[in-house]
């Protein structure tokens, strides 16, 4: 693969393809006597671009084809679940009843949605295990804060005013630490074991008086299932705390365990991970939580609930009510319900036996590229994974070759890297999480890239560095942005 | 359903794994809790679930069958043709956060237009990659507030022409918040929300003062005077806009605003009842540090070509974690993208003549509804596409016969505002014709239209 590396790639900005004049979209006449504008409240210029359709439609079809996306190839993106996005989802969530509803409408005029969202919430606590759940959080992060503040809360309302601290165990997402933060605790780290399990004797002696909870990726971020995590809740309930459960990794849960059933008080799910609804290059995701019946008064609202039962003539009357004591509103109005009915039509179509099979078939497929990929990269935790594992990027005999040099070159085989340099407690980390999606033949093809790749870095570390070579751009110089600090054009 | 192994695929790879079955590897499970039964039925076929759908939609009633004048935070507009199709490319939306801005050059130069485009539109040095909607938006403002501060201002001093649904969330987040609060000036009338009652209030403990552009009441007012009084106290302004409105209106960066915060939805997004929807984030190049969520900056590759990366990441969970600016990880990029698009198809002059009709037909129906029998306009002053009305009987009544008549006749105040009863705040955009404003009227005059819909 000694390719020269193409240039000329670069796409003008959507200003410079302006010209002044050009129209992409007109608007009928004004057909009402016009009103004039208080001078003083005028703007002096606009300075939008100007172009046709055909220019607007050109320029970001070419810029989408500088992406590499799931439509493109495999994504093995640890603790993201890039799994494939059915486009049934797509089709039904623009259906024109979904699209063209305004959120104040009446419930009468939305039951349709209503219906969605109450039986959405339904489906959710029957894979949790929990009596309770609400739609509002618009992404993962922001579940975590919904959750960790119904547990903030939940102590306010209990008269425990010294607990303040949350544990979370150092191989957790950044976002755990910042979301406690955010919501007054004081963080105190908790460390792995040598199995990779919450290690339960630092544990003890964190759990006193002053625990509000503890945060718990379960699943662990090394593809692990902590082997003592009954235990674990048990202590920390013990000592009056509650167990946040970050739902990161549920797509190796599916119908295989029940967060509820392990002892977990209060969750988020990822519908953009584990319900197969699309990233959209970066959002719109939706994090739902659920929780246990002692919590539900709690969560932020409003939640789909039904306002009249069911009677001989008519059926039941849905709509929208605020918890009792919840801890607030998270956003405004119900939720990223676009995003809801993807996930709602995904789960009808895998059913009981489906969303088991999710699971099952996203840990054959870690655990056989894990099995192939340990021969050749180090593996920090041996013991079979779940849903995703993390090898280190550092190969024995090509000492100068780091994790991010092989994700780099990755690119020139024609796949998305894994996840680098997270967990932050393995060195050189590459997280691989491969999804029930993907074919054997495609991780077939990923095992000999990894291999092919392992032996360059012996051979010819130099085109590690350099790599990419075959994509339209190669690396880029972050430093350089982060000092220029060019953010408009 | 979407799992694509056949059965001796399975086979050897349960093989090559050293295994006999798929369920051996769930041996670390506690056994009691292993295979639960989820009580969920069996799988659909995609026929049957799109008919099941296809009911539950029509079980709506939609915009595309009504006339609608309902606004609240959330607006009807016209989406050109051309946004849903490129949105529904699959190198756009599969694609996760462009981490690895070689193979994700697509996004970022799409997310840098769009804070450019947004930049441009609300008179700010910088944008960044957009939050989750407007309230979180807002939330985010006032913890930047907190942090230019370093804490020692605890002052958030609100408007109440600020969406209920913004003050709300703002308040969830800053509850816990080392002691930040907000505050907010008497409030009973419109002739109350106005910048001269914050410019009294404003002083040396407000840390940021929040005002919305148009505001919920569809009021707009010149903040100039209200900025120099924010920065004489030494605090920061925050307008929370609607963009269309800045189609027409003098931008917040001209009238001195730190921070420009606001609902993106009314760029080509559709309602979807309620979500996802765009939060606006706009500030001086002074406060960009402070800013949390994604933000993409201009740079070259190692082939000297021009290009874009995720940057500032310092400031980020991932980095920071408990230090974060906030636990933020993600941007509405899809809708981020479509905003994007929608200014670029309308260009200067189409969105001018999108706010140009808002207003005019806003201020037509205004006209005519402050000439019927029993119905005052209360806005004292001049307004953008949202009026309030108070009408001579309860709002749910009017909205039931409304309703009848396939109008949804805007959003009833006295639900939240006590002092607003028997209120209506009705908003008018370009989709709604002559005919539309005139068969409001009729039916708030208690006749009957001429033409069903």
């Amino acid at each position: 693969m000694s390719t020269k590396p193409t240039t000329g790639n670069e796409q003008k900005t959507i200003f410079e393809l302006s010209s002044a004049g050009r129209r992409g979209m007109r608007y009928p006449k004004c057909d009402v006597p016009e009103t004039e504008l208080p001078a003083g409240l005028l703007r002096e210029d606009l300075p939008l671009p100007e172009l046709s359709e055909a220019d607007v439609v050109r320029h970001f079809t070419n810029l989408s084809e500088l992406n590499y996306s799931l439509d493109n190839g495999f994504y093995p993106l640890g603790s993201c679940t890039m799994k494939y996005n059915p486009k049934i989802d797509e089709k039904l969530s623009r259906l024109d009843g979904f699209v063209n509803v305004h959120p104040l409408q009446p419930i009468e005029t939305v039951q349709g949605s209503l219906l969605l969202m109450y039986e959405l919430q339904g489906m959710l606590q029957r894979v949790s295990g929990m009596d309770a759940c609400t739609l509002t959080p618009a992404a993962g992060a922001h579940g975590e804060f919904s959750g960790v503040k119904t547990i903030v809360a939940w102590h306010q309302a209990q008269g425990h005013d010294k607990r303040k601290v949350m544990l979370i165990p150092d191989s957790a997402h950044g976002t755990n630490p910042a979301t406690s933060a955010m919501s007054g605790l004081v963080v105190k780290p908790v460390p792995t074991d040598a199995r990779g399990n919450i290690d339960l004797e630092k544990l003890a002696p964190l759990c006193n008086d002053e625990l509000a909870g503890i945060m718990i990726t379960n699943p662990n971020t090394l593809g692990l299932f902590d082997e003592h995590i009954v235990e674990v809740n048990e202590m920390v309930h013990k000592a009056g705390g509650l167990v946040y459960g970050d739902g990161a990794n549920m797509n190796a849960l599916l119908g295989i365990a029940r967060p509820g059933d392990l002892g977990f008080d209060v969750m988020h799910f990822n519908l953009h991970k584990t319900f197969a609804t699309p990233h959209g290059g970066g959002g719109p995701g939706s994090g739902p939580i659920c929780a246990k019946a002692f919590l539900a008064d709690f969560i932020p609202g409003p939640v789909a609930c039904v306002l009249e039962e069911e009677t001989e003539e008519l059926p039941p009357l849905y709509g929208l009510k605020m918890p009792e004591e919840s801890m607030g509103q998270v956003r405004s109005f119900w939720g990223h319900f676009g995003v809801m009915v993807k996930a709602y039509v995904y789960i009808l179509m895998e059913g009981e036996e489906g969303l088991r099979r999710v699971s099952e078939y996203a840990t054959l497929n870690a655990n056989y590229l894990m099995a192939a990929l340990k021969k050749v990269y180090p593996l920090p935790f041996d013991r079979p994974c779940m849903h995703e594992f993390v090898l280190e990027g550092k190969l024995p005999n090509a000492p100068e070759v780091r994790a991010l040099d092989i994700a780099k070159r990755l690119m020139d085989y024609k796949f998305h890297p894994p996840t680098n340099y997270f967990p932050l407690i393995v060195h050189e980390a590459l997280m691989i999480e491969p999804t029930e999606t993907e074919n054997k033949q495609v991780l077939d093809e990923f095992i000999e890239a990894l291999l092919a790749i392992a032996k360059e870095a012996e051979e010819d570390p130099q085109l590690l560095h350099d790599a990419p070579l075959t994509t339209p751009f190669g690396r880029m110089d972050e430093v350089k942005a982060a000092k220029d600090l060019i953010l408009t054009a | 359903m979407f799992i694509p192994h056949t059965e001796s695929e399975r086979e050897e790879m349960l093989k090559s794994i050293g295994v006999e079955k798929i369920e051996d590897l769930f041996a670390a499970i506690p056994e009691q809790h292993r295979f639960p039964k989820l009580g969920m039925l069996h799988g659909m076929t995609e026929m049957e679930a799109s008919a099941q759908l296809k009911e539950m939609a029509e079980a709506n009633l939609s915009l595309s069958n009504a006339v609608c004048f309902l606004g609240a935070g959330a607006y009807y507009h016209y989406i050109p043709a051309a946004i849903d199709n490129l949105i529904s490319r699959g190198e756009f939306y599969t694609a996760y956060t462009p981490y690895q801005p070689e193979i994700s050059q697509g996004t970022l130069q799409g997310i840098f237009e769009y804070q450019s485009l947004i930049a441009r539109l609300t008179g700010m040095d910088c944008a960044n990659a957009s939050h989750y909607d407007g309230a979180t938006a807002c939330a985010e403002a006032g913890i930047l507030a907190y942090h230019q501060f370093r804490g020692k201002r605890k002052e958030i001093l609100v408007s109440p022409g600020l969406h209920p649904h913004y003050q709300s969330v703002m308040r969830t987040y800053l509850s816990d918040f080392d002691g930040m609060y907000m505050i907010s000036p008497t409030f009973n009338s419109l002739e109350d929300v106005n910048p001269q009652k914050l410019i009294d209030a404003v002083d040396e403990n407000t840390a940021m003062v929040m005002v919305q552009y148009p505001d919920f009441f569809g009021q707009i007012f010149d903040f100039s005077e209200l900025a120099e009084a924010c920065h004489a106290k030494g605090a920061l302004l925050c307008v929370c806009v609607n963009p269309i409105a800045l189609g027409l209106l003098k931008t917040p960066g001209e009238m001195g605003a730190d921070v420009v915060v606001g609902e993106g939805q009314p760029l080509g997004i559709p309602l979807s009842y309620g979500g996802p929807y765009l939060g606006i984030f706009a500030t001086r190049k002074e406060l960009i540090r402070k800013v949390s969520g994604r933000i993409v900056g201009q740079t070259v590759d190692n082939r000297g070509q021009k290009s874009y990366v995720l940057t500032l990441t310092a400031r980020e969970q991932h980095i920071r974690r408990e230090k974060a600016t906030s636990n933020i990880c993600s941007n509405q990029g899809l809708n981020a993208l479509t905003a994007a698009i929608y200014l670029s198809l309308l260009g200067k002059e189409g969105l001018r003549e999108v706010a140009g009709l808002c207003y005019n037909k806003a201020h037509y129906a205004a006209k005519k509804i402050s000439e019927l029998k029993g119905y005052e306009i209360l806005n004292p002053g001049p307004f953008f596409h949202e009026f309030v009305v108070k009408c001579p009987k309860p709002v749910d009544e009017l909205q039931e016969h409304l309703l009848e008549h396939g109008i949804l006749g805007g959003y009833d105040l006295s639900g939240s505002y006590p002092v607003f009863e028997n209120c209506l705040l009705i908003a008018v955009t370009e989709m709604n014709s002559k005919q539309d404003i005139d068969d409001l009227c009729l039916v708030l005059k208690g006749g009957h239209h001429h033409h069903e819909h």
